[in-house]
Formats: C-alpha cells, structure tokens, sequence
C-alpha cells in the first residue's frame, strides 16, 4: 500500500526539508517611511529614528541595527537616551511613554519595550492637563521631568515610571514671582523646553510657549531666575558653560540671555531675526556650539522669509562670516550636532550635523570646509526616484566588484571623506559570505548598483541612461548654485528628487551578465540598451537599430507615447558602463521582457506587441516576431492612452506648479510643496479606495480566449542551449512566452567565435506551444539530463558550474500563473504538472530557481524552485519531480507592489518593498542568512560625579 | 410499411451507410427520418450514430426491430431509456420545467446535438440541500457566463446560528453557459469548485480557481430556491443512504466521483505546432511511477469504492451484456450521460 501514500510524507526527506528551508525576515534596508522623530545618544554614539507607523530603528557603526516596534502603531513623537545608560525613553501620540532598553542575550545585543506609562490627572481635570510636550531625562538617571500643556511639570520615577507628587512644579508656583504686569498677560502656558544645566544638575531651565522663561533650582524647588521673553518661544539651548543661553521664537528670532547670580531678571544680551527685515518664519530648533577659535556655531532649523521662501525646508549654519541655509527636498523633522563630549572638554568644537528629513538622511561635515556632505553608509534613499524594477546578482566575480566600485568612488568626489560619525557599537556578525548585487532600475531612467552582500544597503554606483536621449530636462541643473550676493544662501543637499521630468526614461527590465560586465536595460518607451564596463570616460557614438515588432500589422494607430529622441554623435560617458547599442521597439511600448546571452552577444527584448533577438556584436537585428492578436486594439493603441490614471496627471500638475515655482524663486506666495503634494496624493488614494468600496464587488467568471486583450504581451524571454529539433543535435534557442499562455521556441545559428563577424546568426522558429488553460507565461526554464536548470551563459566558462549533462534527455519547465508544466524536448510530450490556481485559488506572481545547502551538511545542495503567488505566500517546489515542498506567508496579499517589487537570489533569499524606500530582506534558506547581529557595551562611566556629558541629550524639540 | 432484410452481424458498416440502406429499401431516398429499435429490455431506442448502430446490431437476438419515422412528425418521446436515466431525467424535468416544454421541438438526431452543456453529479453523496453542478465548456463557443460576488450566509453551529463570509452568483448573463442549462440561479451560494471547499478564501481566489477550472467547471453549490427538494427526496430514498446529511461530506478534493481524471486530462491538452507545421495536441509523455497524478487516480478510485457507492459508469458495466468489449462500455457511458441531458421524458 506504500504507494497510496501521499507524496511529502516521506520521513527522510521531511527531515532534510527542515535542513534546507526556514523562513525569515531579517532585515529592512533603506530609509524608513515617514520617519517622525529622531534621537541620539551622544554617549552610545547610536541615532534612534522613530517613525509614524510606532517603529523605533537604532543605527549606530554600519552593521549595528536595531528594530523595535511599538504594539499601538501610533506615531512616535519624541525620542530621548536616557543618560549613560543602554536605556531610552518614546513618547507618541497617545500620549504613552515606553521605555526601552539594550540588552544582551547569548552574546548580541536586544532592543527590549520595558515599562510603558501614560500620565495621569486628577479625576475630572482636562487632558490637556496631562499631555506631555516636553520631556527631559535628568542626568541622575533617575527622574523624567515631563512638561505639559497645562504647564506644569510632572517628576516620573525611573525605571518604574512612579510619578513623584510631591516634587511636581506647578505653573501657579513659577508664576509666583513674576511681575504681575507681565503674568497677567500670560497665564497657563504649555511647557516648550525643558533643559538642564550644563554644570549644575539641580537647575533646569523651562521654557513656556508664550516667551517666559524660568531656571528652577529643583533643590530649593522655587524659580531664582525670571527671563521675560515677548515673542512666542519654540526652544532653548545652553551654551557650554552654563553662563549664558538662548532662545528661539516664532517670528524667526533668536535670542541670547546672560545667566548670573547678581541679576534675577535680566534684559536679552542680543535679539536677532536672522533672515530679517521682512516676516520669517519660526525658528524650531537652535544649537550654540563653541569652538577654540572662539567664533561659534550657530545652527538654526527655519527661519525663512515667510513670503519668498517660505516653503523651503532649511537649517542655517553660522560660523563667524561663513553662512549657509542647507536646503532640503522633503520636510525636515530633526537634526542634531555630533561634538565632543567629553564632559572635560572646554569647547564643543562641532564635527557634524546629522538631519533627518522626511524622505532621507543628510549628514554635514563642519569640519572640512565648504562643509560638505557625508556619505551614509546605510539609510540609503532608495526612492530618491521612484523605483521601477529591480535585479539581483549574486556571486560577484571580485574584478568585475572592484571595478563598479572605482567607477562609484569617481562619482562620490564630492562627498566628505570624514569616517563616519555615528559609530557606537560593534558589528559581530559574519562577513557575508558571497558578493552580492542589487540593481534597481528609477522613474528618471538611472539605475543604482548596492552592494547587497551584508546588512547594510550600501549604493556603489549611479548608472544614468538620460544620455544618451534628447530630453527637455536638462539645462536648469545650476539653477541651485549660486552668486556670491545671493541672499539666503540656500544650497540645495540632498538626493531625494522624486519628480521624473520624462516618464518614458524610466527603467523596466535589467540584466547583467556577472562574468562578463554586459549590462543590458530597458524603458518604458521600448529602449533597450546594451552596455559595457569601462574603467575610463570615453566619448563614442552610441549604434542605433529600430525594431519594427509589428511587421505587417494594417491598420493600426499607436496612441501611447512617442518613442524618445536620440543624440545625434558622440556622447561623453563617464567611467562605468557605457552604452554602446541602443535598439528602440517601435511601437514604442513599455518593454516587458529582457535577455541577454553574453556568449552569444544576443539581446532578446519583449513588448505587448512581439519580441525580437538582436546581435549586439554585429550590431544587426536577427529577427522581430509579432504575437499580438489582430483583433486586440487595447494592445495596439497603448495601454498608457487609455487608462491614464487621474492620480498620475494629478501629480504632473503638481510637479508642474513645483517647476515653475523653482524657476521664479522670488515669485511671492504659493502653495504646494511636497507635502501638501503628498497629502493630495494621500487623500486621492482614499477617495479612490471608497470609491472602489462603493461599487458592487462582483466577479466575472469566463475562460480565457484567444481574443483577449494583451494575450500578445511577451512575459518572459529565455536562452537555452537544448535539443530543440532532434535528440541528437543541441542548438541555441531562443524561447518566448506571452500573457496568452503561448510559448515560442526559435532554433539559433551562432556562428563559430572564429567567424562571429563574418556570418549573419541565424533564427528559425521551431515550435510553438499554445497551454489550453491560456494563463500567462511567467518562466521558461530548461533542465538537463540530470533534471538540473542549465546553467546561466559563460558560467561554465568561467569553472563556476558543471556543466550540462547533454547526453541524457532535456527537459522544459513552462511556468504559467496557473500551473507549472514539464515536457520532454525535442519532442514534446507533456510530463509532469503541477497546478495551482485550479486547487488553492492562488497565481504565480514571481518564480526563480534557487539553490539551497544544507545547514548540516557541507557537501549537499539542491535546485528548487521558489515562487511568489499573488496572496503572497512563497512556496518552494521541488524540481524536477514538481512537488510542493513548503509554504511560508511572506508578504500581505493586499500589499500588491510589495508582491511586484520581489526579487529572489539564486540563493534563497529575496527582497521586496515595504515601503517606497525600505527593502525587507528574507530567506529561505538555513545557510544563507544575512541579519543584523551587534553588541552595544555600556562605556565605563569615568567620573561618578553627576556632570556628565550635557547638552548633547537630544531635548524636547517640539514639532510645529 | 414493413420492409425485412438481412445484415452480416460481424461487419454492420457505418451508420451512414446503414441510414443509405433504409432510405434505398423504403424508397425514401430525400426524406429525414428517424431511426429507433428495441433493445433487450423492450426499450425504444434511437439509431443515429455510429456506437448506438453498433450496439443495436451486436445486441439483435436475432431480429433487429427497427423502427423508422419522418423526421418532422416524430414523437420524440416515445424514445426510452433504461430505468437509471429514466430517474435522473425526473430531476432534470422537475428542475427545468420550463425547458421541458420548449425542447421536444428541438431536433435531435446527430451527435453533435447531443453534444453536453451540463449536468449533475453525485446526487447520491451530497445533502438534498446541494447541488454539483458540471458546466462543459469545451467544444461550445457560448460564454460560462456567470458572475460571482461576497456575502453572508447562515449556518448551523455548535454555537447556535452563526453569520459566515460566502461567495454567491450574483448575476447570469443571458444566452450564458450557465443560465442556459437553468441548473445555477442567482443568489446560489457557492460551496466547493472542482472539489475545493470555497470556504475561507476570497473572492479573487475563487474567481481565479474558476477560471483554472473553465475548461471542466464543477460547481457545488447550494440552490436558492430549496423548493425543488422535496421532489429529490422521495426520489432518493433508495441512494446509497449518504444524502441525508446535513453537511457536505469531508471534502478532500477526491471526492468527485464523477471526476474522472481521464475525462479531465483529455480536454486540457496543449497544442504544439512543430516548424510551422499542423497544429497538434501535446501526448502525454509515459507516465512514471511518482506521478502525481497518476496516485491521486488510483486513490480516487480506492476511496470511492470504499465509500459504499460505485461510479456510475461502473453501474452500467453491471448492466451492459457480458460480450461488450471495455472500450465499447466506456464510450456508451459517455453517451448515457448525454442521452441524460438530451432526451426528455414524459412522465
């Protein structure tokens, strides 16, 4: 009866299944999304950044992550170290405190929620008596003092968050010695700031929002100095030694007061609108930083002429005659200086500004002058545009490394070479096994190259094929750079720029040959270049064929977009890969499908109308095949003409009314900025939603037919050497499969290398295969002898593979979104299959083969199929025998470009986007794990004394 | 008008020519008739093809009655079949009243008139509540024609009456596949496709599974309209007894006992065209033993012996003479399934 089993059931190989496969999400790589409060610990030297969704992400040196989540999902307002400690308090806007803590379990470092704690009043008092706006983390350790709306201050225990009654500092007990002429103008106001003294830690000062400030001597619990500010206040900051602060306010001002014991009311030493005479806007932040060489640091966030720039995202840097507003593209929602801390120091001496802004992370050098910026080792912006397609690359030969990289390094000359600042504890993870690649493909038609090999997404080098096209983008590249007499100084920093100015650029498909440095992509207006790696710049013309992929199609109009406009002559390129063919698709439709064979020089490209091979050596097109369904107009005339969606001409008006905003800078008023853009967009996307809920959900239930629209669209294309014609002769083929579950095999001639030039390749279709159940081809793959996938071109060139068994007989593996089928070549006889819509109601979305070792074993290894369905489940098939081996829920099924942007490795990991610009990492392999593993050890804190290391605790900035 | 005349039993020739012969004996030579005879059991049956000319002649002991009427004044339903059919067609009459009145005008007489659009299965292993419903796609150029969407129904639990999630057909499109054989109505919940219980999955993903399964759609689904029940119940009394339960049987996907993978296999083969050449139905390369497919078949069978019914086309083995090759059985019980759709009978 054994063979009434049910297959999977066999024991040994259940227990192998558990040395091959796991699943796990290891790490998120990029920047978080919509990052809403940022911290740093000046004594771990780690950066905490929380974000609206309630997560907290710790950085420190590159490799040292950390994550925390918070169960509520509520914005995090605030974040603060606690001092010298492995400890850190969140506020968010349920107005709950949680604290949290490193710890260290079986050798790395945890990031634990400890304790959480919400204020609360006396029964019946308003809750705006307890909404906390101002925390400060006194360096005892061992009290929060909380600032509230009402004004008063509230004393929390710590760790234990016991709130300590009795030493609560009431508004009524401040306002006791304040003139009455001045209290009676302004009674119950929200705490603002709240700030230690920098030599004396039983004095801190606190700041109310309507301009009074007050330093409370918390031993004698009363007031002994009264600051009477008349401009609203935003927040304060201490000079070094304790003998003077300042403050800055809503009308754009700063202003500096003298501490002393004789007088306990004094007058402003210097009041100051920095980018006056005209109304500014508030100043939120403000850093005082001494030097050694006397002249100080004045680092402001705002205050820009309301009218003129009042849009702008800026952080002014003073430094005696040296001025510059830093201008940022997204909103900024913190920053703080990285300087000595050595509590022994005299001076702060500044070596670096690290500002997070909505959509990146900037970090400035003040040390090298010119102060430029730093380049992050993580934190990348991966949608500085917005992504379109990505490609890994796993195993990188370390010639082909190097050389992307010296490329990159000459990109990268204008960046600091300052190490970087942020640098607290220690990566002990495993030096990543292998050299990995990941390409994305951007709206603006660049391509990125990170190096994909450990935890940190690093980018190495910026490909742009903008080029080698005519674009009316260009010339206003200087628009930023400016004269000497330009008032404010704005200099643009930066890479975040999500406006594509062309469309058609953006990147679709991209492939790179590994072992020999051909890289190939293509666009959304039917571009497809082939490229070369070049060490050096070269200015050369780029060959230009047309690919006609509609043959002798009558009647037909295309209403997409028009193809792109070329250079004419030679182009300069810098090192790196340099495109030498340029093939357009005409009609120029988004191409859909891309190889290249790197052995033969052939490219293969594919668009909702057909595909077609061109020989890149000889630079000569070999043959353009038409799949598109006579009858199918929705396919001929462009999808983008007819289902142009409202968002997207939405957003190009605003992008449209930014552009000309940039270009008349002195044009007063406006509205618009990239916020008011993204709530726009936010609030079109619910419409959209509720709009979709009103309409009866219903489905209609119908078999596929030939007549369907975009049945003709190339899905996937496919290099194989095979017995395409007779079992005894193996030749190049060329396989194509389209959304109307037809699969094409061409039969090539590739002349002998010795010859390559001198003879024509040759295509010849062979078969072609129509799958009944007509589902969308989504893989082609061919298996050896041994049921093993052949191996990729120049792989076996290079002793990187065996190679293939071509004595046994070949098998083909036809992935449809439905079924994954196995036939027998050359002649065709269906053999195996495996269905999946048909029993589980799920489709193929992303299908890769993958290789996965043994965690026990060395020496054992085996192909697997991973796939993607659209429910976001990832399940791994067996090959050849086709057998479902395990499931795991990877990704939400509602989450759709999370499921498109996946990308697996030939090792059984992969990534996908959870946010426009954050990867999650997974795998599903026990060998290969790629995961932050660090160790945070707490400094040995020298002096027991309790001056410690002031105002580098990030306090309480308020965001407006 | 009786005409007698002789055949070589072992060689009978095509039904064309047999229809020739008939015509030429009468002297009728351009009139439509219809051919019947009578079969072992007294039964009234017609000759049109090929097979059913075959079995009338291998069947003669040793006359071969035959009976031969003008197409245009035939009665239809003087034709009979065994008793099994006779039951089936009691439902189908009471289910589709209306078509009972309209079909006896529709002209049956060659194959491609019996060609099946629908039928329904395993009415002796479902509760009197549900209904399978099989929708034959291929070789008709109709649309399926139906359309799916959420909603709530009641169910029985051990909790009392709980509010489920369901999936209904909300909406036939007129001349469809699926309102032309009037077996699915609108509001019909749907509970299994192909043998998979819908049951927690969404609306998409049965959306998809339907369409997987286009080609040979079997739909169990619980009927609006539970009028017609009742009927069914007197009906099935003598059934294998499983009909009386009140919730669908564990629904392992080989439950179908009508869903011979054969018959499946068969209308889901590829086409390849080699060289540009004709275009051909991909074989089946030989199966191996670890086929999964293969086991699943055998399992199938296993299981639905053990469950105390036997397929149906195993009931008419047991009818069928003893002489009758296997393959001659096979493709009489397809056309018992056509004949069950086709013919009308008149109670």
């Amino acid at each position: 009866m054994r063979r009434f089993l049910r297959p999977g059931h066999d024991p040994v190989r259940e227990r192998l299944k558990r040395d091959l496969f796991q699943f796990n999400k290891t790490v998120e790589h990029g920047f978080p999304h919509q990052p809403s409060a940022l911290g740093y610990s000046p004594f771990l030297h780690l950066m905490a950044i929380g974000t609206r969704s309630g997560a907290i992400k710790l950085y420190g040196a590159p490799g040292v992550e950390f994550m925390g989540l918070h169960e509520e999902n509520n914005t995090v307002m605030q974040i603060h170290f606690i001092p010298d400690q492995c400890q850190l308090v969140t506020l968010l806007d349920d107005n709950s405190l949680h604290l949290w803590s490193l710890k260290q379990h079986s050798g790395a470092s945890e990031l634990r929620e400890e304790h959480r704690f919400t204020l609360k009043g006396p029964p019946g008092s308003p809750p705006s008596a307890t909404q906390i706006t101002a925390v400060l983390p006194h360096s005892s350790r061992e009290v929060l003092y909380l600032g509230t709306e009402s004004g008063n201050i509230f004393v929390v225990e710590l760790p234990s968050f016991r709130v300590l009654e009795d030493r609560t500092i009431t508004s009524e007990a401040v306002l006791q010695r304040v003139p009455e002429k001045y209290c009676n103008r302004r009674s119950c106001e929200l705490v603002e700031a709240l700030r230690e003294h920098p030599k004396n830690p039983d004095q801190i000062l606190i700041g109310y929002s309507r301009g009074l400030i007050v330093l409370w001597d918390l031993q004698n619990n009363k007031a002994t100095h009264h600051f009477l500010g008349s401009q609203q206040l935003e927040n304060l900051y201490w000079q070094r030694d304790g003998s003077k602060f300042i403050s800055c306010h809503y009308d754009g001002s700063y202003t500096q007061w003298p501490v002393s014991s004789d007088n306990r009311q004094p007058e402003p030493l210097e009041n100051l609108v920095p980018y006056g005479p005209f109304p500014c806007k508030a100043i939120s932040k403000i850093y005082w930083q001494t030097t050694k060489n006397g002249l100080p640091y004045i680092i402001f966030q705002g205050g820009m002429p309301r009218a003129s720039y009042g849009d702008r995202h800026s952080i002014s840097v003073v430094h005696g005659s040296q001025q510059t507003a830093f201008d940022f593209t997204s909103r900024v929602i913190d920053f703080f200086i990285i300087f000595g801390s050595e509590p022994t120091a005299e001076f702060d001496d500044p070596s670096a500004m690290v500002v997070l802004a909505e959509e990146e992370l900037v970090v400035i050098d003040l040390k090298t002058a010119g102060w430029p910026a730093v380049h992050p080792p993580y934190l990348a912006s991966l949608h500085c545009s917005a992504i379109t397609c990505s490609h890994h690359v796993s195993n990188i030969p370390l010639k082909l490394w190097e050389r992307i990289i010296s490329a990159g390094s000459k990109q990268n000359i204008h960046y600091s070479n300052m190490p970087w600042p942020i640098d607290g504890g220690t990566n002990i993870a495993p030096d990543p096994p292998q050299r990995d690649l990941l390409l994305t493909g951007h709206e603006d038609g660049t391509v990125r190259f990170w190096d994909a090999s450990g935890v940190c997404l690093r980018l190495l080098y910026k490909l742009s094929t903008v080029r080698v096209f005519l674009t009316d983008a260009d010339p206003n590249e200087n628009m930023n750079t400016l004269g000497e007499d330009e008032w404010p100084p704005l200099r643009k920093v930066g890479t975040f720029d999500p406006y594509s100015d062309d469309p058609r650029l953006g990147i679709q498909k991209i492939y790179l040959c590994k072992y020999s440095g051909y890289l190939t992509v293509a666009g959304t207006a039917g571009q497809v270049l082939v490229m070369e790696l070049n060490d050096e710049d070269a200015e050369h013309v780029v060959d230009h064929a047309e690919a006609d992929l509609l043959q002798d199609q009558e009647g037909y109009r295309w209403k997409g977009h028009e193809k792109l406009k070329t250079r004419d002559g030679p182009v300069r390129f810098e090192a790196g890969f340099q495109p030498f063919v340029l093939v357009q698709c005409q009609p120029p439709a988004v191409v859909t499908s891309l190889a290249l064979h790197s052995e033969w020089k052939l490219v293969a490209f594919g668009t909702s109308h057909g595909f077609g091979l061109f020989d890149y050596q000889q630079k000569r097109q070999v043959f353009v095949k038409c799949t598109l369904h006579p009858s199918d107009q929705l396919a001929l005339e462009g999808p983008l003409s007819r289902v142009k969606s409202l968002k997207k001409s939405l957003r190009q008006s605003f992008r449209r009314i930014r552009r000309s905003r940039v270009s008349s800078r002195k044009r007063r008023g406006g509205s618009g900025n990239a916020s008011e853009v993204q709530e726009a967009n936010a609030k079109f996307d619910q419409e959209a939603l509720q709009e979709m809920e009103l309409a009866p959900v219903q489905r209609k239930i119908e078999a596929r037919s030939a007549e369907d629209s975009f049945t003709g669209f190339v899905r996937t294309l496919y290099f194989a050497d095979t017995f395409l014609r007779d079992s005894s002769r193996h030749c190049p083929s060329l396989w194509a499969g389209t959304n109307g579950g037809t699969v094409y095999a061409f039969s090539l001639r590739v002349p002998p290398a010795e010859r390559r030039m001198d003879e024509p390749v040759k295509a010849e279709q062979a078969k072609e295969i129509q799958l009944m159940h007509r589902a969308p081809v989504v893989g082609i793959l061919v298996l050896d002898g041994r049921g093993t996938p052949l191996p990729e071109p120049l792989e076996v060139a290079h002793d990187l593979s065996k190679s293939p068994d071509m004595q046994g007989s070949h098998q083909l593996l036809v992935v449809s979104e439905e079924q994954l089928k196995v036939f027998t070549l050359p002649k065709v006889s269906s053999k195996l299959k495996l269905k999946l819509t048909a029993l589980e109601g799920c489709r193929v979305r992303k299908v890769m083969v993958a290789n996965f070792g043994s965690c026990k074993t060395d020496d054992y290894s085996e192909n697997d199929l991973a796939v993607l369905t659209n429910l976001g489940d990832i399940q791994i098939i067996s090959l050849p025998s086709l057998k479902l081996q395990i499931r795991y829920p990877c990704i939400r099924k509602e989450d759709v470009s999370g499921i498109a942007s996946c990308v697996f490795t030939k090792y059984g990991q992969g990534f996908y986007l959870i946010s426009p610009s954050e990867f999650e990492r997974f795998s599903l392999s026990t060998k290969w794990l790629v995961e932050p593993r660090c160790v945070v050890d707490t400094p040995e804190v020298t002096s027991n004394n309790h001056v410690h290391n002031k105002s580098g605790m990030e306090n309480a900035a308020r965001k407006s | 008008e009786f005409r007698r005349f002789s055949l070589e039993r072992s060689k009978p020739g095509k039904f064309e020519e047999f229809y020739g012969l008939l015509q030429h004996v009468h002297k009728i030579p351009n009139v439509d008739v219809l051919v019947g005879y009578t079969d072992i059991h007294g039964d009234l049956l017609p000759i049109n093809n090929d097979d059913n000319y075959h079995k009338a002649v291998s069947t003669a002991n040793p006359l071969l009655r035959i009976f031969i009427q003008r197409k245009e004044d035939a009665d239809y339903s003087a034709f009979g079949t065994d008793t099994m059919t006779r039951k089936k067609n009691v439902l189908s009459n009471v289910l589709r009243p209306d078509n009972h009145k309209k079909k006896p005008h529709i002209v049956i007489s060659m194959p491609q008139d019996f060609r099946p659009v629908s039928s329904i299965i395993d009415v002796d292993i479902l509760p009197e509540t549900h209904r399978r419903v099989r929708l034959y796609k291929y070789g008709t150029d109709k649309p399926l024609g139906f359309y799916i969407r959420d909603g709530s129904s009641v169910r029985v639990t051990p909790h009392g009456l709980e509010k489920v999630p369901g999936i209904f057909i909300s909406r036939l499109v007129p001349g469809g596949l699926a309102q032309s054989t009037g077996l699915l109505a609108v509001n019909d919940e749907v509970l299994e496709v192909n043998g998979i219980e819908v049951s927690g999955k969404s609306l998409d993903q049965v959306t998809d599974m339907m369409i997987a399964n286009s080609r040979n759609l079997i739909i169990t689904v619980r009927p609006a309209n539970q009028r017609n029940n009742v009927v069914r119940n007197s009906r099935t009394s003598g059934s294998s007894g499983q009909s009386t339960e009140s919730s669908l049987p564990s629904s392992t996907p080989n439950i179908l006992a009508n869903f011979l993978q054969g018959e499946e296999e068969s209308d889901e083969e590829d086409i390849i065209i080699e060289d540009s050449g004709e275009p051909q139905q991909i074989p089946k390369a030989a199966p191996t033993s670890e086929s999964l497919e293969s086991l699943t078949q055998i399992e199938l069978l296993h299981e639905s012996t053990q469950n105390g019914f036997l397929p149906s086309s195993e009931v008419n083995l047991n009818h069928s003479a003893g002489s009758i090759s296997m393959e001659y059985e096979a493709q009489d019980s397809d056309h018992k399934s056509l004949e069950e759709d086709g013919t009308i009978i008149t109670l």
